[in-house]
């Protein structure tokens, strides 16, 4: 578990900005740019460019920090053309999500939201439409920003990432692609290309966020996504939590109910118990005590959609 | 570096630098200031313009990464002399005060009967969710984009309007 | 009085084509489209940063990242090594042309670029001209500046203590962070009331520190022709012919030589009324090049350095009776105003018009104290359609009123009916010494609660209360003073506050008007060529409205605290009815008639009890200008020029009635609806005073919500950018349903009293009560803006804390 710190925070946010000279400068300097037409060329270029270069897709956490200058990269790899990696399909026991696919065609997908309904529900308060139009999911990954929801959503999806670079292909599992805020498995030389999503029946899942405004980054959020035994037990549940120096699942939380029957009751425990695993920092957002009450509030509403949509009544829960 | 882009159906070649923002080639390269810009950090919208019909925040964009594509502003919505109903609307709903922000909003509420011809107030609500206006409290906006939506082929013509 | 109570109808509701024909457009007052729209859906508005001119260059402000600091060193060698970089100007530069300093419109004074210490983060430090944009920014990255930090003042509440750093050292006799004192009303006789009062509540109530942000930041293009001596300076500004004078008496440039144009305003709110340091660098960047140079701000630049708005610490109290009666109001006010003291506002009001803090009820006493204090932060004070202040005066009382409410368990809406000034004591004078107009009350908040279904939402929240469901109902009803003002007792650094309007008829009928005043998305073009058209009958189609060029305009002092329509609207009808007068001199021997015998009706005189011996305004206008024998004393021409002196202010009064719901869960409110019955008098273009009015909620609705300009304990400005200053979208808020009731104004021309911010004014306590009124379960009986989720949260906690 790692806290959010206060470095990380400089590195999305805003005002006082680029060298610490003065206010941000809002154009960004000087870079050389190239478009990749494959995963292949993209790797080539990254090479031949070295360390000081970047890969773009849709742009909207990258250029940002590049018209503050607290990113400055040498070259820009544009893998907007890179037609490999905008795919989105549905095999029998896995969706497999090109990492060029924008939030605009997640959110539009039928299939999706038909098997992961959670993916639609982050979509929907990330950003706004308009930058849903560029965003890729490949890139909010990436960017690994601790307030990013798409990153909670694969953490409870147990979602695995591919990544390819100069030594080919590998998959990681989600758990070991992030290595903290801003830092993933992810080289600089390499490329996100792919995020693998298991199918699985009999299960549902939820995400919801809290924001001052919408377009905001998460006051908080919390994600779930549970697998029901044929008796209406829990056989696996999953709880994420984003903006709440949480890393990776809230594992005792879900624990308490797995091979339990639904119930108000051990909800409301699970809830309680990620709190307990959040460790969230005051900012603008909201104090402490609130992001933590939010923890264990949003973790009880994801749970019961999740529960909801999965079929299991409310009369069970009420029963439970 | 040169790109090549295709701006409201005509093809414009310029050498630009990398790292030249969308909304700056058009406004100070290509002189079409209806384009606006309004906070660099792809938060108010007044920068939006279509990339391939779809609304795009070009503060958030380099003209680099457009090259190839095709570009809608506001200089290129009204067709022939004829108006989009879309800014028909504008004008009979009072869609607008400062105008800072009505090309962006325009050119979404474009994008938006595109794809969804009749949408409801929660819709059109949604579909303008990512873009500031400080003048209209947004109500008059969404009468606009209804407007349009109930007059899909508003035959105004420039020179009527001008009367 | 009339009342008009109506949903704004949706467009299926409407006529199938609506575009209005030319027979069936209103001559004169009504609903007409705006005649500056179609150059803007066209993406033809020219503003600021669209113009190019010919060799231009491009500024860019270094600010400092600290909030006290004395500066030790600025070098900037390598800046001015940089091929595109034409000019680097610091404030050693500045003094030697004795502009490191500026008079600001409060009588203090404030760095252009700082040349002894910066007093606040994002002050100007450095000004840099170079070929283009981008090179201007890159070339701030290559100056070198060494601070030397000093302790910062950033609560305003510790600003007097002893041994507290002394912001304004560079001013003699300066040895504290005080600025003024300022009082008005009766405090022994309040003093009294108060003793004698069953019930008295107290709140402390913060306004916090919010910004205009209009979506066009602010710049100017400064154009020196070193040959003429002639500067051109194309500018946002709300207020060009003021801002001329000012850069005479500033720069020593003549002010014939000074030429201000403003041309399309992308919004200003008050932003766009003071003179920013960025302006005069860029005029001396202009001068030191001797070419254009144009500066636009970042939006950061905007939020973090020029004019906020409010940052009022009030203590409010309230004296009534145990059945409801006030009696009396007292406040105290600790007034925030940043590093320099930059208020826009009359000379005579350092604390703007607070003063109606009485708001608009019938009271025994009133009594309020203002403190004006400096701290690190950023200049300003008086912007975002505050009305000079009596945005802060109207929270202070309505917010107060509920409190009482809640104390005697009376509904907060009888309590306000009980209270109101009565219709027949208007013109009434209230314990401050305002004189308010024309009023009617009762009705507007009556038509409001019918509108919403005031008991049936009482009844619903009953019942959701008892489900454990937080729905809350706020009341607000305003009275705004506006429209400033009689020149004996308003003026701003010595401008006295009429306005010239200028009303030319050409010999073919068609006609122009001149005016002082500066539209920034009011619709100006509009709205005085229809005073026009209600005057003379010319169609407002056929009148162009000449605005935001010095040197084509009359003299007056520009567009803000809602004064455009009640002063400048004024004028221009008063040079209409000149013309008019002189059309009927002049038709009168075209007919070989008395004047006197003759009747007008809109668009022509003609001869009482001969309806067919008439002149239309076109036959005399061709006449005036032609060979009709014109009467002694008659010029030939058809034009008039006035400038109006307003015999008073104006009162427009409002009803609001906002319903929200609380997520009980997470805090988050939901503004689900918002009745607002408006009276601001004659509507001359009821389409644009109802756009008026949505903004003016949609601002409220934000500084209730979300808007907020926070510091941390280092000074660091917590609101500088769009991601963290939050400014509410179409999803944030209702659809707006809109009624009016019409009291005319008495003394003014056409009766009209003006709207542009009465709904900024009163809607931010609608919603705070609202919400108050959601979370009394949880004994809540006060939370300051902004009530985001987090804060909302708090008070459910019995924690409500202050923003600042």
């Amino acid at each position: 578990m790692t806290a959010v710190t206060d470095k990380p925070r400089a590195t999305r946010a805003s005002a006082a900005g680029s060298s610490g000279k003065g206010c941000p400068v809002q154009v960004p300097a000087p870079f050389d740019y190239a478009r990749a037409t494959s995963v292949a060329d993209a790797l080539e270029l990254l090479e031949r460019h070295g360390p000081e270069s970047h890969v773009i897709a849709g742009g909207h956490s990258l250029l940002p920090m590049m018209k503050l200058r607290l990113a400055r990269p040498e070259w820009l790899i544009d893998i907007n053309d890179v037609a490999e990696l905008g795919h989105l399909t549905e095999e029998a026991d896995v969706l497999r999500v090109g990492a060029l696919t924008r939030h605009a065609a997640l959110l539009d997908s039928d299939v999706v939201g038909r098997l992961f309904p959670i993916v639609h529900d982050a979509e929907k308060v990330i950003a706004d439409p308009v930058v849903r139009n560029r965003g890729t999911i490949g890139g909010s990954l990436g960017q690994a920003d601790p307030a990013e929801d798409l990153t909670t959503v694969c953490d409870v999806l147990r979602a695995q990432v591919v990544i390819v670079g100069p030594a080919g292909e590998r998959v990681v599992d989600i758990g070991d692609f992030h290595r903290g805020p801003y830092e993933t498995a992810c080289e600089q030389n390499e490329l996100i290309t792919e995020v693998r999503f298991p199918i699985r029946a009999r299960s549902s899942s939820a995400y919801e966020k809290v924001e001052r405004r919408v377009g905001d980054w998460a006051v908080a959020a919390a994600g779930a996504a549970i697998l029901l035994a044929e008796d209406g037990t829990f056989a696996d549940v999953a709880i994420g939590l984003t903006a709440l120096g949480l890393e990776g699942l809230a594992t005792e939380a879900a624990a308490v109910l797995v091979g339990e029957r639904p119930s108000e009751e051990l909800l409301a425990e699970a809830g309680r118990l990620a709190a307990v695993a959040s460790s969230p920092v005051e900012d603008q957002r909201g104090p402490v005590d609130y992001k933590r009450h939010l923890a264990d509030e949003l973790t009880r509403r994801v749970l019961r959609r999740s529960l909801e949509r999965v079929g299991a009544t409310a009369g069970a829960l009420q029963g439970g | 570096m040169q790109v090549t882009m295709t701006v409201n159906g005509t093809e414009v070649t310029r050498d630009v630098e990398p790292r030249l923002l969308l909304v700056h080639f058009l406004r100070e390269t290509l002189g079409l200031t209806g384009t606006h810009w309004g906070c660099d950090t792809s938060n108010c919208g007044t920068c939006v313009v279509l990339v391939d019909g779809e609304p795009v925040k070009s503060c958030t964009q380099l003209a680099a990464m457009t090259a190839g594509h095709e570009v809608r502003t506001v200089e290129g919505m009204a067709a022939g002399g004829t108006l989009d109903p879309v800014q028909q609307g504008f004008m009979e709903e009072h869609g607008l005060q400062c105008g800072f922000c009505t090309p962006g909003m325009m050119l979404t509420a474009r994008a938006l009967l595109d794809r969804n011809p009749d949408p409801d107030e929660g819709e059109i609500r949604e579909a303008i969710s990512g873009q500031i206006c400080r003048c209209t409290g947004y109500a008059t906006i969404v009468r606009s984009i209804q407007w349009a939506a109930a007059h899909p082929a508003a035959e105004t013509t420039d020179q009527e309007v001008r009367a | 009085m009339t009342t008009v109570q109506e949903r704004s109808p949706m467009p299926q509701e409407r006529e199938p084509n609506p575009a209005m024909t030319a027979a069936d457009r209103p001559i004169g007052y009504g609903r007409v489209q705006r005649k500056e729209d179609p150059r803007f859906i066209r993406g033809k508005g020219r503003y600021l940063d669209d113009i190019v001119l010919p060799g231009m260059l491009h500024g860019a402000v270094l600010r400092s990242p600290m909030a006290h600091a004395r500066l030790v060193s600025i070098d900037t060698t390598e800046a001015l090594a940089h091929p595109k970089v034409h000019a680097v100007i610091t404030g050693k530069d500045l003094e030697g042309l004795n502009l490191a300093w500026a008079p600001t419109l409060s009588a203090d004074t404030m760095a252009v670029l700082a040349t002894d210490k910066v007093r606040f983060q994002g002050q100007e430090v450095a000004f840099v001209v170079a070929e283009d944009r981008y090179s201007a920014r890159d070339a701030l990255e290559l100056i070198d500046v060494e601070y030397e930090q000093l302790p910062v003042v950033i609560d305003a509440r510790r600003a007097l203590e002893p041994g507290t750093a002394v912001i304004r050292d560079d001013k003699d006799g300066q040895t504290d962070n005080h600025i003024f004192d300022w009082e008005a009303g009766d405090k022994a006789e309040t003093e009294a009331v108060f003793a004698r009062a069953d019930v008295v509540v107290s709140e402390d109530v913060v306004y916090p520190r919010v910004h205009p942000a209009p979506m066009e930041t602010c710049g100017a293009i400064a154009d020196y022709d070193p040959i003429d001596g002639k500067l051109t300076l194309y500018e946002t500004t709300q207020a060009p012919h003021a801002h001329r004078t000012l850069y005479a008496m500033v720069a020593g440039i003549p002010e014939h030589k000074i030429r201000v144009i403003a041309g399309d305003i992308g919004g200003g709110f008050g932003n766009k009324v003071g003179i920013y340091p960025g302006y005069i660098c860029a005029v001396v960047g202009s001068i030191v090049t001797g070419k254009p140079v144009k500066w636009v701000e970042d939006r950061s630049e905007n939020l973090m350095s020029t004019s906020f708005a409010r940052d009022y610490l009030m203590r409010g109290e309230i004296a009534a009776t145990k059945d409801g009666k006030i009696l009396a109001v007292r406040t105290h006010v600790l007034a925030d105003h940043g590093a320099f003291n930059a208020t826009a506002q009359p000379t005579k009001y350092p604390a703007g018009f607070f003063s109606i803090f009485t708001g608009s009820y019938d009271l025994e006493a009133a009594y309020c104290s203002v403190t004006g204090v400096y701290t690190n932060k950023a200049p300003g004070g008086v912007a975002y359609a505050c009305s000079f202040r009596v945005t802060e005066a109207v929270y202070l009382v309505e917010r107060m009123v509920d409190v009482l409410a809640q104390r005697l368990e009376m509904d907060p809406a009888e309590l306000r009916l009980k209270n109101f000034i009565r219709p027949e004591q208007f013109p009434y004078k209230n314990k401050t010494g305002w004189e308010y107009d024309s009023g009617d009350y009762e009705p507007a908040l009556r038509m409001c609660m019918e509108q919403i279904g005031y008991a049936d939402l009482r009844q619903e929240q009953a019942e959701k209360r008892a489900r454990g469901e937080l729905m809350g109902i706020g009341v607000s009803f305003f009275t705004e003073t506006v429209g400033a003002g009689p020149r004996k007792h308003f003026d701003i650094v010595g401008l006295g506050m009429a306005d010239g309007a200028e009303v030319r008829v050409h010999p073919t009928g068609k006609a122009v008007v001149r005016l002082s005043v500066q539209t920034q998305g009011q619709g100006h073009e509009t709205t005085f060529a229809q005073i026009v058209a209600e005057e003379l009958g010319i169609p407002p189609e056929d009148i162009e409205v000449v605005h935001g060029d010095t040197d084509q305009t009359p003299f007056g002092l520009g567009t803000y605290g809602s004064r455009s329509t009640p002063v400048s609207g004024g004028a221009v009808a008063l040079a209409a009815r000149k013309v008019r007068d002189k059309a009927k001199a002049i038709a009168a021997a075209m007919l070989e008639t008395r004047p006197e015998d003759l009747e007008w009706e809109k668009g022509r005189f003609f001869v009482k009890g001969d309806p067919s011996a008439a002149k239309t305004i076109s036959e005399i206008a061709l006449g005036a200008h032609g060979t009709v024998a014109l009467p002694e004393g008659v010029d030939g021409n058809l034009d008039a020029e006035v400038t109006y002196d307003p015999p008073n202010l104006t009162f427009p009064f409002g009803a609001y009635i906002c319903v929200v719901d609380i997520d009980a869960g997470t805090g988050k409110v939901k503004v689900r609806r918002f009745v607002a019955v408006d009276d601001c008098g004659t509507r001359i273009n009821p389409m644009i005073v109802e756009g008026q009015i949505h903004g003016g909620l949609a601002d409220g609705v934000g500084m209730a919500l979300m808007e907020f300009i926070g510091f941390d304990e280092q000074g660091n400005c917590l609101g500088g950018s769009f991601m963290d200053y939050l400014i509410p979208t179409a999803l944030e808020v209702p659809d707006w349903e809109l009624g009016a009731t019409v009291t005319p104004s008495p003394h003014h021309p056409i009766g009209a009293k003006g709207i542009g911010e009465s709904a900024t004014v009163g809607s931010p306590p609608a919603v705070v009560n609202a919400v108050v009124d959601a979370l009394a379960p949880f004994g809540v009986t006060h939370m300051d803006m902004p009530c985001t989720p987090a804060r909302v949260w708090a008070a459910m906690q019995g924690r409500a804390t202050p923003p600042i």
